[in-house]
């Protein structure tokens, strides 16, 4: 792309400006709009921004730096990115890329000369389901596949735009194949409001309470509790937050509810502010789901022509609004202190606790942030009661779990089954064969052998946010090893030592491993650093990031003992390696300018 | 009503008062904890987590986890001792810190808690990164190569001076501080040597000018006495 001219880039900002507001907790959604509309953020644009927020240049460049969907430098005008979670992987996402990018005269990883297009990787987009999947200008495409990629190839190259691309491209099916307690029942009748207004918001709470709920994003904190805590907190200014992240690989089941189940989610949103006294609300949509945001502001306008949301909504009284904030890719912001420090308009870095967010979250008001399906689990227990909530689960796991199912097996998408049902069970269900492992609740979560299958889910056996990836005995597990490592080095907020400096330690003796260049002495080595991480990290991240490879290790040993180099040692430096330099500056390249790899020292 | 409970650290009682960190009660008790990030005129920080304490069975940083009466911390047993030295080999090596060619060396606090812990080796495998000196400030040399990421020159500038200088940028092993400035740099931007920033740097990364040797090696602050007696950088600069 030429670079903008200043008047268009101011045009762009007073655009911005005009529609979000001027607050500085908004300057990251206007950088966001700036890179959508120009490939980048411009410097003009900055200059502006700093002169009418009054945010610093340094904080504006420090979050384009942190958010991986934002740049300093032009995009191409189509910016491929390609969906790098395992399962992508297994099914050839980097063969389709090598491909995509032979077709375009490119490198992956690299703007083409002419500016036209960007190719690249991203993590997991939420799509495993229908992958592999990409995002171009910010919007999914799912099923790639060879004829596929080479009709992209061609669009691309005579510059059809986007919106003219074949429809069919951008097409994501819900793939529910289970529906259980909460996904059978799809009409949305504001019952759960209904019973706001009529028994109050104690009432209410008192059923959510007896349901049992517990959070459904991952920690399984008392969702009841929470509202209370949240109700109770001094400041006056309450605020609920749904988070809308979906960051952690293999999840999708947000996704669904979000695009058909969006009245129950905004429902239950609306249910907690009567309960708490809230005026203000947002969803903190992940980038990687912007293809949604028309369809849910869509669904908010009509909510608010409907009384149900806005001033003296659903008759309760009270005024209560829901913002849509989006994300720019990274998975920390799902943790709910960075999402917060994110609908701030920073960086997306884990806050400290105390004090949590319900007693001083998103402006330091009292906030509460729960997972989309928690709202809209809440929402079904106002209408029905807790003990309907009750009648599934287990007595400390109550009610029914959404899964996304990806991976080796027949029919990947969307379960919902009791808590308390075994791996084994989802496993035939979702017609998977010769199944090896079971990677539970995400790169984050548990590695499974086969003799765990009997193992269920619930918080007091497998918690699980939902994400269920299956390896077949075909795949070699190593490569699952390398993409969480990659992935958390690549998602580490930086913050804290363990994770930011451990991550790349472990990622870099993944690595030597993987290259068969590994030793014992560097599997002791991973677990010193894992445990250093597990023991000592700020937040959820880092304390769950090693995970996979200690998981892997006690369970699936032979992945790397198989690839272990003999020696009970083996430096990290390569001295071979290090003399290129003197070797290009010869002009060297014969025998004796090379030292052999196994001379001992 | 000043009524103070206690809690125990290795065993010694520490009185505190409500809301309290057990970093501040241990401090005004005189206890020494290893830390970096934390300073007592700023917020708490916990990012270094050097700090890092195993209270009633859990591992939390000293400098964020309030007190609680009753308490039982553990400091410095064998396994809170191997777990500090562990992040701090892991900050040396993130960085390029070359003790012996450093003007630092000596009153460095980084130096200081690792000698404090026994830290023989950086142990793990050096990044050696690229990362450059600013020498635009009249009258301080900012030398990238050190930085921590402590963020107490962000706090410094940003809550006491009101300046917001400085800024961590970027993410994950990426993060690296930036400067304010329309140029980047610390010459351009509103940076002053009487600024507080400019003196509570806890290594070697923002020295300021004509000050160098003036000490020599040898007869430093943590040459005369370890820190666990002496306390900070910043509290002996400001002294
Ligand atoms: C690294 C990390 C990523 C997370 N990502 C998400 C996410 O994408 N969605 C989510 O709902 N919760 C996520 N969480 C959990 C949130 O911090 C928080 O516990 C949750 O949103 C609370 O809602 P719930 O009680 O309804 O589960 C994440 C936590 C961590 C540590
Ligand atoms: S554990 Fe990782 S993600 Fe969490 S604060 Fe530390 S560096 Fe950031
Ligand atoms: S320059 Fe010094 S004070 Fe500032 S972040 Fe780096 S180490 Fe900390």
């Amino acid at each position: 792309m030429l670079n903008p001219s200043p008047s268009r880039i101011a045009a762009a900002v007073e655009r911005s400006l005009a529609r979000l507001g001027r607050d500085p907790s908004l300057v990251l959604q206007h950088l966001i709009a700036l890179q959508q509309t120009f490939s980048f953020v411009p410097p003009a644009g900055i200059d502006r921004l700093v002169a009418a927020l009054g945010v610093t240049r340094a904080q504006i460049l420090a979050a384009i730096d942190f958010y991986a969907f934002l740049h300093l430098a032009p995009r191409g005008d189509y910016d491929i990115l390609f969906s790098d979670n395992i399962t992508d992987r297994m099914l050839g996402n980097g063969r389709l890329m090598t491909q995509l990018c032979q077709l375009l005269g490119m490198s992956p990883g690299s703007t083409r000369a002419d500016g036209l297009v960007s190719v690249g990787l991203t993590s997991c987009t939420g799509m495993c389901d229908q992958a592999p999947a990409m995002l171009v200008n910010g919007l999914a495409l799912t099923r790639l596949d060879d004829a596929r990629i080479r009709r992209i190839a061609a669009l691309v190259d005579t510059r059809v735009p986007l919106p003219h691309w074949p429809q069919a491209f951008f097409a994501v099916s819900n793939n529910v194949h289970r529906p259980g307690l909460l996904l059978s029942d799809l009409e949305p009748r504001d019952a759960g409001l209904a019973a706001l207004r009529q028994q109050g918001p104690d009432a209410v709470l008192a059923e959510i309470e007896r349901a049992g709920l517990r959070g459904r994003g991952g920690a399984g904190f008392t969702t009841a509790l929470k509202w209370r805590f949240c109700r109770e907190a001094a400041h006056p200014e309450k605020v609920v937050v749904c988070n809308a992240d979906e960051g952690e690989p293999g999840t999708f089941k947000d996704r669904v509810l979000l695009t058909s189940y969006a009245d129950l989610v905004f429902e239950g949103m609306t249910l907690c502010a009567g309960i708490i006294g809230a005026r203000e609300g947002f969803l903190y949509l992940r980038g990687e789901y912007r293809y949604l945001l028309e369809h849910l502001e869509a669904v908010l306008q009509r909510r608010r022509e409907q009384g149900l949301l806005g001033q003296g909504m659903a008759d309760t009284g009270t005024d209560f609004d829901i913002r849509i904030h989006l994300g720019a890719g990274a998975y920390i912001c799902g943790e709910e202190s960075a999402l917060i420090e994110s609908l701030e308009g920073k960086r997306g870095v884990t806050r400290k606790r105390p004090p949590f967010p319900v007693t001083e979250g998103y402006l330091e008001r009292p906030t509460v942030v729960n997972n989309v399906e928690t709202f809209l689990a809440a929402a079904r227990i106002a209408e029905h009661g807790g003990y309907w909530f009750r009648s599934e689960g287990t007595d400390r796991s109550a009610g029914s779990k959404i899964l996304s199912v990806s991976g080796d097996c027949e029919r990947p998408g969307i379960y919902e089954y009791p808590f308390g049902t075994s791996i084994a069970r989802v496993l035939g269900d979702c017609g998977a064969q010769r199944t090896q492992a079971v990677q539970v609740s995400g790169a984050a979560g548990a590695t499974l052998g086969v003799d765990e299958f009997q193992r269920v889910l619930a918080f007091e056996d497998l918690p699980t946010a939902g994400s269920f990836m299956v390896f077949d005995d075909s795949r070699d597990l190593m490569e699952m090893v390398r993409n969480f490592a990659d992935f958390f080095v690549h998602e580490s907020c930086g913050f804290c030592t363990p994770c930011r400096v451990g991550g790349k330690l472990l990622r870099d003796l993944v690595e030597k491993v993987a290259a068969r260049k590994a030793s014992r002495h560097d599997l002791d080595e991973m677990r010193r650093i894992a445990d250093v991480m597990r023991r000592a990290s700020h937040c959820g991240l880092g304390h769950t990031a090693p995970n996979h490879v200690l998981n892997t290790l006690d369970k699936f040993p032979q992945i790397y003992a198989s690839r272990l180099a003999s020696a009970d040692h083996t430096p990290a430096f390569d001295l071979d390696a290090a003399l290129a330099e003197a070797r290009a500056l010869t002009g060297r390249d014969d025998v004796g300018a090379h030292i052999a790899a196994d001379v001992g020292c | 009503m000043a009524e103070h409970s206690t809690f125990r650290l290795d065993g010694r009682p520490i009185p505190f008062a409500p809301g309290q960190t057990i970093m501040d009660a241990a401090l005004a008790a005189g206890a020494y904890i290893p830390h970096l990030c934390h300073h007592p005129e700023f917020a708490p920080h916990g990012s270094c987590r050097v700090c890092v304490v195993c209270a009633d069975g859990r591992e939390v940083s000293a400098c964020t986890a309030p007190a609680a009466k009753d308490m039982e911390v553990e400091s410095q047993s064998e396994s809170i001792r191997a777990l500090r030295v562990s992040i701090l080999q892991m900050l040396f090596v993130e960085g390029n810190h070359v003790c012996p060619a450093c003007e630092k060396s000596g009153a460095c606090q980084l130096q200081a808690v690792a000698y404090d812990c026994g830290m023989l080796e950086p142990h793990f495998t050096h990044f050696f990164p690229r990362r450059a000196v600013d020498a635009s400030h009249p009258d301080v040399i900012l030398d990238y190569n050190r930085c921590i990421l402590c963020e107490l020159c962000v706090r410094a500038s940003r809550d006491q001076d009101g300046k917001r200088v400085f800024a961590i940028s970027g993410r994950g092993i990426g993060s690296r501080l930036i400067v304010d400035s329309p140029t980047g740099r610390l010459g351009d931007s509103r940076f002053a040597i009487t600024d507080k920033a400019a003196h509570v740097c806890p290594v070697g990364a923002i020295l300021p000018r004509r000050g160098g040797y003036r000490v020599p090696i040898g007869e430093r602050l943590y040459d005369r006495a370890p820190i666990s007696r002496v306390g900070d950088v910043a509290a002996n600069e400001e002294a």
